[in-house]
């Protein structure tokens, strides 16, 4: 049919969320660094605050520059809208504080970031909230462990460390038909391999500190909100289907039918957690999306050259990618990532654990540090760093051994990047003798 | 709330606190395929500047039970017929796009409790193309998505809307797809087709203008590409006091991308004419 058209991801990239300043002209999204935004007059003030009317009043609940990045993310996944926050676990707290209480459940996958599973495993704890750890990929585990209390499924796109893919349309079918919804960790992914809600996902958290910033200059993260889930009808959800006193009697649900979840995350989470994304950071960000689309791309051309040269090699005994033929989820990620697994893998060198740290000190152009998702490739090997004082059995349950090396595939020629590769391998070869 | 209105409940959002039979009353009434929560920000202010708000959610739409009605001429007998069991008066009637038809039509049974109508988006006849009335029927998937994509600003609006309804962070070119998606899940996959067969079929808009004492509003986008401005005119040039607001860079889903532009409309008229009676 004739028309116009809806544009396209990689334009959306470059404009969503924002027109040239209609003050100055300026293209590039200013950065409104003010705490704070006059009102017209004391009845602009009054409906502002009563939410009658749109608009900024102060910048922990929203800010301009911060508002061109949520709306670019929410049209970059396809969702009512989203929430910018001050790194990618704040996001996955405001999710959680948004639709729990003391005695909720969450039922999450085990192949976790860490920090991730300290929230979930000890922090919530604290507070009241319990989570069932299940494996991602036994289906009859994540429905066996809903309980009546259970409020959230949880998982990551690519899980952590070997990148177990997640069956979304599986996993998100078992919680509406419990009436759950179920949140994606889609860090690895971002929305150019992947968008969670096209394959039943609900809820959809970053931390755009990874690849949507892609530069590793801004901690961030952004909580989207896909808008299918029927919150009324699940019943379970009193925090935003019934008048909240906090907010003068508002029933959330009946305000917006797709985003009450939003409403209640800003009006209460932002409001009164205040873990909210400064404008600055917001500004980086943005300037990392506009290429998202190029990044992503080189990020997994890169990728797949250095799997490929691990694989032939005899010192690495295996590598976690979904894209091989021995990886367990490879059909599930032909499905749900046509374009590509990402950008960050483990592999397992053969030897002992200074054979692996020896590796990573001989990396050159690699850059040996604690994130992933830069555009500069990174190393890191937990064995001897993120999880050194971890005894070999609880390192063998986390799927991680002496020789677990994780890297983060960056932009460089992948001539150098294999150069340094050999190199190391052959320094490590050395460390065993 | 749900009204307790015979044959079937009727869902009305009141803005945010509760009905006031006191107070003169603006009826919000939605287009096809959609519902109450599309006047979120409009509703919710004139709830707090001097009227009673009943943002209706149709019948078979949303959360009012029953099926949904064939016809404008039904679906504004049925509003109508609300209105009276609920014994409101100075009533203002604001309908946007399907439900600019249906205020029309309701009001010209409640004459003499109607103070104004308010038709935002509106065109009469308000013709569909066949080849968009068989994708309703046939493939409502792909015809959600075109009417969303036709809904909005072409030039700007899938981009952004300044300021953002309801507020920062939200994506209205999404928000208007899923809410019509949620619509065909909740209600039927039958709902489009009904709402955008019942539009073209309508052919009563002149009479029912015609009859109408009371002011009536026209609140057009410059840019709506639904209802092209000009196709309004046959109602302006019909209605005995007809005033018109025209919206620069606003598509059809005003509400959404113009909100304060149709809030001043809306919250002008409503308050001259309720005034007006008043006096």
């Amino acid at each position: 049919m004739s028309g116009p058209k809806h544009p396209r991801f990689d334009t959306l990239t470059l404009h969503a969320g924002q027109q040239p300043d209609p003050a100055t002209g300026a293209r590039a999204v200013p950065i409104y660094a003010s705490t704070s935004f006059c009102f017209e007059d004391s009845e602009h003030a009054a409906s502002l605050f009563n939410m009658e009317r749109a608009g900024h009043v102060y910048s922990r609940i929203s800010n301009p520059t911060v508002a061109v990045l949520e709306e670019r993310i929410a049209a970059l996944e396809q969702g009512v809208g989203a929430i910018a926050t001050a790194s990618g676990q704040a996001a996955l707290h405001l999710a959680i504080a948004t639709l729990m209480d003391a005695g909720s459940h969450i039922v999450a996958s085990r192949a976790l970031y860490g920090g991730s599973h300290n929230l979930l495993a000890y922090t919530l704890k604290r507070f009241g909230i319990e989570t069932t750890f299940v494996d991602p990929r036994k289906l009859d585990q994540w429905r066996s462990a809903i309980r009546p209390e259970t409020r959230l499924l949880f998982g990551e796109t690519l899980g952590n460390p070997g990148l177990d893919v997640l069956d979304i349309p599986s996993v998100a079918t078992i919680g509406h038909e419990h009436g759950v919804p179920l949140l994606v960790d889609s860090t690895f992914t971002t929305p150019y391999l992947m968008r969670p809600f096209d394959h039943g996902a609900d809820l959809v958290y970053h931390s755009a500190t990874k690849f949507l910033g892609g530069h590793g200059v801004a901690i961030g993260g952004l909580l989207v909100d896909g808008g299918l889930f029927d919150w009324s009808a699940s019943g379970k959800f009193d925090v935003l289907c019934a008048p909240y006193a906090g907010f003068h009697g508002m029933v959330f649900a009946e305000e917006s039918t797709v985003a009450p979840f939003l409403l209640r995350a800003r009006r209460e989470g932002l409001r009164d957690f205040g873990a909210c994304m400064s404008p600055h950071t917001a500004f980086l960000l943005l300037q990392g999306l506009e290429t998202l689309p190029l990044r992503m791309q080189r990020h997994v051309e890169n990728t797949r050259k250095l799997v490929a040269f691990l694989a032939e090699q005899p010192q690495v005994e295996s590598i976690a990618y979904p894209e091989l033929p021995s990886h367990p989820d490879r059909a599930l990620a032909e499905k749900l990532m046509p374009r590509g697994c990402g950008a960050v893998f483990s592999f397992n060198l053969k030897g002992t654990r200074a054979a692996g740290a020896r590796f990573v000190e001989q990396l050159v152009v690699f850059s040996h540090l604690a994130n992933v998702g830069d555009a500069k490739s990174l190393v890191i090997h937990p064995a001897s760093t993120t999880h050194f004082r971890v005894p070999d059995a609880e390192l063998a349950a986390a799927g991680i051994t002496q020789g677990t090396i994780r890297l983060s595939i960056g932009l460089e020629d992948p001539a150098d990047l294999i150069d340094d590769l050999a190199r190391a391998l052959k320094a490590a070869a050395k460390a065993d003798k | 709330m749900k009204l307790g209105l015979a044959p079937h409940q009727i869902f009305a959002y009141t803005g945010g606190r509760p009905l006031d039979p006191g107070r003169p009353c603006a009826v919000f009434l939605h287009g096809a395929q959609q519902d109450h929560s599309v006047w979120i920000l409009q509703s919710r202010y004139l709830a707090h500047h001097g009227f009673g708000v009943l943002a209706l959610d149709l019948p078979g739409h949303g959360r009012s039970d029953g099926p949904v009605l064939d016809s404008i001429e039904e679906m504004g007998a049925r509003i109508a017929q609300a209105m009276r069991q609920l014994e409101l008066q100075r009533l203002v009637l604001i309908g946007h796009s399907m439900g600019s038809l249906i205020a029309l039509e309701a009001a010209r049974h409640l004459t003499e409790r109607v103070a104004g109508v308010a038709l935002c988006g509106t065109a009469f006849p308000m013709r569909v193309s066949e080849e968009l009335l068989a994708a309703t029927r046939n493939d409502p998937a792909t015809a959600m998505e075109m009417i969303n994509v036709w809904s909005h600003r072409a030039s700007i609006a899938p981009f952004a809307a300044r300021p953002g309804n309801p507020g920062p962070g939200f994506s209205i070119v999404w928000e208007n797809l899923r809410l019509m998606q949620r619509i065909a899940r909740v209600n039927g996959r039958h709902v489009l087709a009904n709402d955008f067969a019942a539009c073209n079929a309508y052919g009563g808009g002149i009479e029912a203008i015609k009859a109408l004492p009371c002011p009536v509003l026209f609140v057009l986008g410059e840019a709506d590409s639904m209802t092209l401005p000009k196709f309004a005119r046959g109602l302006i040039e019909a209605a005995a006091d007809g005033r018109v607001v025209r919206l620069p860079d606003t598509g059809h889903a005003m509400m959404a991308e113009n909100p304060e532009g149709v809030r001043r409309a809306l919250t002008e008229f409503a308050h001259s004419v309720t005034a007006a009676i008043a006096g």
